[in-house]
């Protein structure tokens, strides 16, 4: 009998350790999510701003009609899901994208949710309707919309000029959410009003922003936590160490430098952290329109003086990535190949012998070591681009190119940019899609708001069209390695290096997927939940 | 005695309106606008949509129309709105200055408290090791930069308790208001406290060689009466100028403090706003910070020519 009670007793004892085990893994509700912010934004307005500040703390506020899969880390094609719509389709060639819409979904203010809010949304995006965004840095994504229709209040269509197949991998980024049609632009800056997992509770300039959990999500069981409050820490070394001190759940993602990294690891041993690269590539725009980078000869010196390992390996210890514009593979679907990559001047292995051919040409030009030439290296005056600035100059001194540091504040980076008041400047270039369409059109296209350079070819421009039209994958990439090619060998914006940036969290907060090429479009939080 | 506070009203309303002109045209002449800063941080510029903000916002006026339409709101208690939280200007700025007040305050509450009586035991230990630690102290006081001093409190915080003590918005117990404050307050009185001691020790060391000291002595009076009866009461005249010109420094030492501790106060939140160049910010909180000052000077004139009649006929 005593056997058959300790049977019974083990029995339960298993029984009871193993539902442990299964109900450990299963997502639990609630909780308040504690992240500190780096900075404070300028507004709530996602449409109306260009940094990730944005939409790491209101994407959760919204939904798109389309998003990609937030528990992969790469965005891709294949991991596109619905959101507000139910499905979509090409029709018409592939001319027309087609949306079945989500029915009862309903605003944080009670109003239903229709296709019109989605006309509103992407006519106010393509400058068609009365009401105007201050700002609308990504008007140029829907270039080749015509006109967006409604057919019923559930189904939606965007009419293009031509094919764009990339056109779907745009409205599934972050930067992307749809707006009601009731709430004015401006009313969104200081109160945004979603359908997405969470509300919006207050945004306190330099202090706080808080949500709470949207109750009547269309999503049944999501989002797990009942808020998500950021406490907006511009000091970094005050945000790392409360972290550290467990003040926070998560870091701000991405902001968790790879020297800090350590520090995080070797004070908070069970912190999770994950490096991944954020798709932004540290480059140098350079003033072809004036002397002496009118020079061809010059401009290709300089781009063969670069020693790209060495600027990955003093500032991220070995753990960034060299590549052209499109961020290199595993991470970067598009990226040129490494045997590609090292074909171009510059890329290739023998850094010495790339500076003795930079030599010649600099020679060419007129300058040696009797002759050096002077220039200014312009940037902004904020670490992440001073300190590759200084690693440039110091090698652009083993071609006779004596450089000065000249830092601007950002108020004054753009207009200074825009009146073509600079020589050399190093830049950074943020991509929100790891596709050629946003990337190639942005940055090189002739007559672009954000073609700093003012770099114009018109073939290459052609070829743009191509490889923005091409539905075959495998074709458009062979397309676009060859157009990724020609922009470093014209010298066009030269590409220094694409970097990589750490993310931490507590180990009981799980969910959490950073993404591996973009920063800004995994944060729509409804999976996160935390194990305590 | 009408004559003189006239006179004072009316230098002061001068200094008021030089001060309100210099505000907003440094302002102005600092490079870039807020329009130029958005632009930035949006990392393009369209001219079109450039002009249609600063008209929105009224800075492609002529700067006299600006100066105007600034200073007839402000005298109508306007404050207008803020460029970048579109809120009112008032209302972002009201809840703030508590915050920096109550910090200022035990700030200088520090740095008396500790400052003079350290300062007074020093000047009575003249020599001894008691003396030279103290002086240590207050040279390193004087020497420490509060933003050094601030980060190492809270790494050693977070290295000895894994605790960390940067501004907590909503503090369970009066303990825990207390400590929000009480630590940054220390971190940026400090220095204060450095200085005042060795004001209170000079200060103290010049009193205890006068014949009334002596003589006070050699009535048999206690060494504590005549250290803190007889030669503080007369040696705290320049310790207490001294902790008042310290006051008006303390918003330099606070931006740096409320930046280290996170504290969500004035000081931060001025430099915030010019880093924005969000002038209704700027402006009306400066001319807030003006207004209290020579206000303040204004009524300390007025004190001493109630204590002092000779300053009403020779000033």
């Amino acid at each position: 009998m005593r056997s058959v009670w300790a049977l019974a007793a083990t029995a339960a004892l298993s029984l009871l350790a193993f539902s442990t085990n299964t109900f450990a893994g299963e997502p639990k509700q609630g909780g308040i999510l504690r992240m500190y912010h780096r900075d404070s934004p300028g507004n709530a307005s996602i449409h109306e701003g260009a940094t990730y500040s944005l939409n790491v703390p209101f994407m959760p506020v919204f939904n798109n009609l389309v998003i990609y899969k937030q528990d992969e880390a790469q965005n891709r094609m294949d991991n596109i899901v619905p959101e507000l719509a139910e499905s979509w389709a090409w029709v018409n060639d592939n001319k027309t994208l087609t949306f079945k819409l989500r029915q009862g979904v309903k605003w944080h203010d009670g109003k239903p949710f229709t296709s019109a809010d989605v006309k509103c949304t992407f006519d106010m995006l393509m400058g068609k309707s009365q009401q105007k965004f201050r700002q609308n840095p990504r008007k140029t994504w829907y270039e080749q919309v015509n006109d967006v229709s409604t057919n019923g209040d559930f189904e939606v269509s965007f009419n293009l000029k031509r094919p764009q197949p990339s056109l779907i991998a745009l409205l599934a980024s972050g930067y992307t959410p749809v707006y009601p049609c009731h709430v004015s632009p401006g009313d969104m800056r200081t109160h945004p009003i979603g359908t997405g997992p969470f509300k919006f509770v207050e945004f306190k300039a330099n202090e706080s922003i808080k949500l709470t959990r949207n109750t009547d999500y269309w999503r049944k069981g999501r989002p797990y936590l009942d808020g998500i409050e950021f406490t907006i820490i511009p000091n970094r070394s005050t945000a790392i160490l409360a972290f550290v001190a467990g003040k926070f759940d998560m870091a701000f993602p991405t902001e968790v430098s790879i020297p800090l990294l350590k520090d995080v690891k070797s004070q908070a041993p069970n912190a999770v952290c994950v490096v991944e690269p954020n798709n932004v590539a540290t480059n140098i725009i350079v003033n072809s329109s004036a002397p002496p980078f009118d020079n061809i000869d010059i401009r290709r010196a300089m781009a063969l003086s670069l020693d790209r390992k060495a600027f990955i390996s003093i500032m991220f210890e070995g753990q960034g990535d060299v590549g052209g514009t499109m961020l290199p593979p595993p991470n970067g679907l598009w990226g040129m190949p490494k045997e590609m990559l090292e074909t171009i001047p510059g890329y290739g292995p023998d850094v010495n012998a790339n500076r003795e051919e930079a030599k010649k040409l600099m020679q060419k030009a007129g300058y040696g070591p009797e002759k050096h030439l002077a220039v200014k290296v312009s940037t902004r005056n904020i670490p992440v681009y001073r300190d590759p600035a200084v690693i440039l100059i110091d090698q652009l001194k083993s071609i006779y190119i004596d450089g000065e540091l000249d830092v601007v504040e950002t108020a004054n980076w753009f207009p200074k940019i825009a009146r073509k008041d600079y020589m050399l400047g190093l830049n950074l270039t943020g991509n929100a899609v790891d596709d050629p369409d946003q990337s190639f059109y942005e940055n090189y296209s002739c007559g672009s708001e954000r073609n700093y350079t003012n770099y114009c070819n018109k073939e290459i421009e052609k070829l743009f069209d191509v490889q923005s039209q091409e539905t075959d994958v495998a074709k458009r990439k062979k397309l676009v390695w060859d157009i990724d090619k020609k922009l470093q060998e014209d010298v066009a914006r030269p590409i220094i290096f694409h970097a990589r940036t750490g993310s931490c969290w507590q180990p009981y907060v799980k969910g959490v997927t950073v993404m591996s090429n973009s920063s800004y479009n995994g944060y729509r939080y409804e999976d996160v939940w935390m194990d305590k | 005695m009408f004559a003189y506070l006239v006179r004072r009203l009316f230098l002061m309303l001068v200094t008021l309106f030089g001060i309100s002109v210099v505000i907003f045209f440094l302002l102005r002449i600092v490079p870039g606008n807020i329009v130029d800063i958005l632009f930035a941080a949006a990392g393009y510029v369209d001219p079109a949509d450039k002009a249609n903000l600063e008209k929105e916002l009224g800075i492609d006026q002529p700067l006299i129309v600006q100066y105007w339409h600034w200073i007839s709101g402000f005298l109508r208690g306007d404050f207008g709105y803020s460029y970048v939280s579109e809120k009112p200007a008032l209302q972002e700025i009201l809840p703030r200055i508590p915050i920096t007040a109550r910090l200022a305050g035990l700030a200088l509450l520090f740095s008396a408290s500790i400052g003079i009586p350290l300062g007074v035991i020093s000047a009575v230990k003249q020599g001894t090791r008691l003396d030279y630690a103290l002086r240590v102290v207050s040279l390193s006081g004087l020497s420490l930069p509060s933003f050094w001093l601030g980060l190492l409190i809270l790494t050693a915080s977070v290295a000895m308790f894994g605790q960390i003590p940067i501004f907590n918005p909503n503090p369970q117990t009066w303990l825990e208001a207390f400590a929000t404050y009480a630590v940054p307050a220390a971190a940026v009185g400090f220095r204060s406290a450095a200085l005042t001691m060795r004001i209170t020790r000079s200060s103290m060391l010049e009193v205890l060689r006068q014949d009334y000291i002596r003589t006070a002595r050699a009535k048999g009076a206690s060494d504590a009466a005549v250290n803190y009866k007889h030669a503080l009461k007369n040696a705290i005249l320049p310790v207490i100028t001294v902790i008042g010109i310290e006051a008006a420094f303390l918003i330099g030492g606070l931006i740096v403090t409320e930046t280290v501790f996170n504290i969500p106060g004035v000081a931060r939140f001025l430099v915030e706003a010019i880093r924005w160049r969000d002038y209704p910010i700027v402006q009306n909180l400066v001319m807030l910070i003006a207004i209290v000052v020579v206000s303040a000077n204004f009524i300390v004139d007025m004190l001493y020519a109630v204590f002092d009649p000779r300053i009403r006929y020779t000033d």
